[in-house]
């Protein structure tokens, strides 16, 4: 279907006296708000939504759903965002009225189904991750390394410690996590990655002492490598007396084949809409509750879910807790479709989840490496990195290519992170994908590294076939329009 | 066992072992030291059928009483709205809700659009100039905005004062958020159930960085921004209001009184209330703040052929670039319930709203006079919008049993919050509740006391 290039805006589709909503008679009473309301607290301005009938909204809404990409269009091999097929069985059980339509403040004998669930979820999230308890409040990735980071300034305080004020991040750190220490009121300090594409632990040994508060590592790295130094960089830390900070956005390559908690890390945070199949939502909601090792579950936020003869029930006389990070008991809905997917596979499906997540990175890796600088060559986790300097030489830069990308029907990986590496493409190809799209999408990567060597213009003016060609982002960043009305013009 | 998830045929592994150069899966997880390698299995339930495992959720869904099923009179924050079908219909189109946030513009114009949409109908409701593309929640996009105003002033003002008409856990969240930081939070009482502005005047300084007042606050009434927004500006501090945004739809939008930031949740928009979350929080603020705002915007821009298209933009306020500099660290927000209450509000329409935020100012006054007539104790005499509070004399959590007994969802135990409030019910009418269940819930309660 060719698509008007230009979409209206739904305003622009409004028209006085159109209405899509049944709200039918509801205003059967016979009364006035004037009557009701002093003159002055009522609005003189009516908000300029749209008014248009149910049909314009739904086909307004069709059509933007036409000008975008999800998994379910295509693959999606953006690195460290584990795109993976989300199960439409999850979608059915958020919906179920008693999940869906119940409310935080009824008493807990009428949603003890409810209570259940996410019992069970923290119990699984902590086999899973080799942790004693867990908690379910955190909205997002970032919520939970923050979560996690005031646990451990609360435990030092606890300790009598309050000078560990510096938290150690490596230099191929996702920017959340030095953002979430600042917003921890922590300085962050960077740890270099060596030739091996691991943590330098002679650099981290220099870092650590006595105002080390923690060290946040992903593991397997941004880098898709796992940091086989891990039993020793916990020792170093954990000598100098801070905590380890797991950093669970890549944990989709150690289901059931090796645990943070084993590896000596003292709090992890998981995101549910990545590796536990959340969808994605466009940009949110998530979930990342936070697992702790015991020394740390004085300090969970709280209330904290118990199993008592009575039912569940919540705990709020929590001393030591850090309080609350967010109202109510976290993202339910996004952590019941991770259960129902946790509950689908049982032990065996996740082992088999990261055996082929790996598997699939590694074979498209070296499918790759002939056409692209492999900056480390070593076996993969669930992704890998390349770099896009050869081509960079020859005038095409790696965004190039990522838009070429497009024009193939694929959406790219994530380009230009990790930050320590020139030129990059991060690549998580996910279990969920086969080897014929593996390969297909291969055999585009390297038409384009061949385009890049004989006709660079076709690359370098990507995308051809998008519903719009590259978007002026200084414009935008230079003459903001945030909204309906406002114009780029001076 | 064959997972439906898992393409891998036995075929496939083999080639693409060999194309990589290894004999067992286990090679490419060997740099994982052995002491570390789990060996066994995971103890988690064994993997279940769709059926089994389906009919296991409806029983644990139906063990729930919900409020669909039965009358409900509980709000405190989370409220039981009409919610249009085209909601559902347009969520689960899965180009929305199988891709993530949109750094590939040219192949998620559709959500873009839709972001832009969503803060235009922000702007328009709050009467702001900005609004991001929505924070986790209402409350924690609160707190971010107790965190912006005071890094508004380099950290140097460390005061944030809070009329206690906000929502209890608002506090809590904000005091969490603001104790990394070295903030002071300090509360403004209640005077006939709404904010004390004079004992306001006695408490801001030169150290208050903001003031939050809720709209309407906590215990239902309208608080006067007008008059608080003279104050808090004479002082130079930041006015925060957290507002309802259904109730913008009949009551004076907060940007019409001078407000610096206007956060809230959208969960009355169209999004149930699934035990507390996902929900949707907004954050609106003046063009002064437009680039200390948090979280991720979307603009307008050009294509090289001059076509309209949308990016994400401003960029430079947030974690991926700023790093240790950022302000918030927010990255994922609730994108799809954005697009739920887009679509909600689209389907609502300039008209629409108004009728149903009206039709919660004359239920709630309904029930009001209802309960009066039938000699039950109002607590504060104040304009509301959909809730207000009763003085049951007993407990409220045996009152809330007596009325679950007769199939009706009760109202907020205030005590649950504040233990001189025993006996308060926090009682909400919205939209949906008939005359039918009012009176039912009115009868209950008058044979209580």
């Amino acid at each position: 279907m060719i698509q008007n290039k230009e979409q209206p805006l739904i305003f622009e589709r409004s028209r006085p006296g159109r209405v899509g909503h049944g709200l039918g008679d509801i205003d059967h009473t016979n009364e006035k708000v004037e009557d009701i309301l002093p003159a002055d607290y009522i609005r003189e301005e009516e908000p300029e939504l749209p008014e248009v009938s149910e049909l314009q909204l739904i086909r307004h809404y069709t059509s933007l759903s036409t000008r975008n990409y999800g998994v379910d269009s295509g693959f999606y091999p953006l690195g460290s965002c584990t795109m993976k097929y989300n199960p439409k069985m999850n979608e059915d059980v958020a919906r179920m009225p008693g999940f869906a339509h119940v409310h935080p403040y009824q008493p807990e004998e009428q949603v003890q189904g409810a209570l259940e669930v996410m019992y069970h979820l923290q119990q699984s999230l902590a086999e899973i991750t080799g942790m004693d308890e867990v908690t379910l409040q955190p909205a997002a990735g970032a919520q939970g390394e923050w979560t996690g980071l005031m646990m451990i300034r609360a435990f030092h305080e606890a300790n009598g410690e309050k000078g560990r004020d510096k938290v150690i991040v490596p230099d191929s750190a996702h920017g959340t996590n030095p953002a979430s220490a600042a917003v921890a009121g922590f300085t962050p300090v960077t740890v270099k990655t060596d030739e091996r594409g691991l943590v330098d632990l002679d650099h981290l040994r220099e870092l650590a002492g006595s105002d080390t508060a923690a060290l946040m590592l992903t593991n397997p790295n941004t880098l898709g490598l796992f940091e086989e130094d891990i039993v020793e960089m916990a020792a170093i830390i954990h000598e100098a007396g801070g905590r380890l900070y797991y950093d669970g956005a890549n944990s989709n390559a150690i289901l059931g084949i090796s645990r943070p908690g084993d590896m000596g890390f003292d709090v992890v945070h998981l995101n549910l809409h990545k590796t536990f199949t959340g969808p994605h939502g466009g940009g949110g909601p998530g979930s990342g509750p936070v697992g702790v090792k015991k020394e740390l579950i004085p300090f969970l936020p709280k209330p904290v879910l118990q199993k008592t003869e009575k039912g569940f029930t919540w705990d709020s006389e929590r001393p030591q807790s850090i309080g609350r990070v967010k109202p109510y008991y976290g993202n339910f809905g996004i952590n019941l479709r991770a259960y129902t997917y946790i509950r689908t596979m049982g032990a065996e499906g996740l082992r088999k989840v990261s055996e082929y997540a790996v598997l699939n990175a590694n074979y498209l890796m070296r499918r790759l490496e002939p056409y692209f600088d492999l900056p480390y060559n070593r076996h993969c986790k669930h992704e890998f990195v390349l770099s896009g300097k050869r081509q960079k030489k020859l005038g095409v830069k790696t965004l190039d290519m990522a838009k070429r990308l497009l024009d193939y029907g694929y959406h790219p990986p994530t380009i230009y992170f990790p930050i320590n590496i020139e030129e990059c493409m991060m690549m998580e190809p996910t279990e969920t994908e086969t080897k014929e799209t593996l390969d297909e999408f291969a055999d585009a990567m390297i038409q384009i590294a061949q385009e890049v060597e004989e006709n660079p213009e076709i690359v370098q003016e990507a995308p051809h076939h998008t519903v719009v060609k590259r978007l002026d982002e200084a414009l935008a960043a230079r003459k903001p329009v945030l909204k309906y009305g406002d114009s780029n013009q001076d | 066992m064959d997972f439906r998830y898992l393409p891998m045929t036995p075929e496939d592994k083999k080639e693409m072992m060999e194309s990589i150069g290894i004999q067992e899966i286990e090679e490419l997880f060997s740099d994982i030291p052995e002491s570390i390698q789990f060996k066994g299995e995971m103890n988690i339930a064994p993997p279940a059928s769709e059926h089994d495992l389906m009919k296991e959720l409806q029983t644990l869904s139906s063990r729930n009483m919900n409020v669909k099923d039965y009358p409900s009179f509980l709000g405190a924050g989370v409220y039981d709205h009409y919610i249009p079908s085209v909601v559902d219909h347009v969520l689960r189109r899965s180009e929305f809700y199988t891709a993530y946030t949109p750094y590939q513009a040219e192949i998620s114009q559709g959500e873009l659009q839709a972001i832009f949409e969503f803060q235009s109908m922000i702007c328009e409701l709050t009467n702001m100039e900005v609004a991001n593309s929505s924070m986790y929640d209402g409350l924690t996009a609160l707190a971010e905005a107790a965190v912006l105003a005071a890094s508004e002033s380099r950290m140097k003002k460390k005061k944030i004062l809070v009329s206690e008409g906000l929502h209890p856990e608002g506090f809590e969240v904000l005091e969490t958020y603001t104790d990394g930081l070295g903030l002071v939070v300090e509360r403004i009482p209640l005077q006939e159930g709404k904010t004390d502005l004079e004992h306001l005047k006695q408490e801001i300084d030169d150290d208050t960085a903001a003031v939050i007042l809720q709209y309407p606050n906590f215990v239902g009434s309208i608080e006067d921004l007008k008059e608080a927004e003279a104050i808090i500006h004479e002082h130079k501090a930041l006015f925060i209001v957290s507002s309802n945004p259904l109730a913008l739809g009949i009551l004076a939008p907060p940007g019409n009184f001078g407000a610096d930031i206007v956060v809230g949740d959208c969960q009355v928009f169209g999004i149930p209330a699934q035990m507390g979350g996902p929900h949707c929080g907004y954050f609106a603020v003046s063009k002064k703040l437009m680039r200390k705002i948090p979280g991720r915007l979307v603009g307008q821009t050009r294509d090289k052929e001059g076509t309209r298209g949308f990016v994400l933009t401003l960029q430079t306020r947030e974690q991926h670039i700023r790093r240790d500099k950022a302000t918030s660290n927010i990255c994922s927000n609730q994108a799809l319930n954005a697009l739920a209450a887009s679509v909600t509000m689209s389907a609502l329409g300039k008209k629409g709203i108004r009728t149903m935020a009206s039709a919660n100012v004359k239920k709630a006054h309904l029930l009001k006079e209802k309960c009066k007539k039938a000699g039950l104790t109002i607590v504060h005499e104040q304009p509301v919008f959909n809730e207000f509070v009763i003085d049951m004399k007993q407990p409220v959590r045996e009152v809330n049993q007596k009325l679950y007994q007769q199939g009706i969802i009760g109202g907020y135990d205030l005590a649950m919050s504040d233990h001189t409030k025993e006996g308060h019910m926090l009682v909400c009418v919205t939209e949906l509740r008939t005359e039918e269940e009012m009176d039912h819930f009115v009868k209950t309660l008058e044979g209580l006391v």
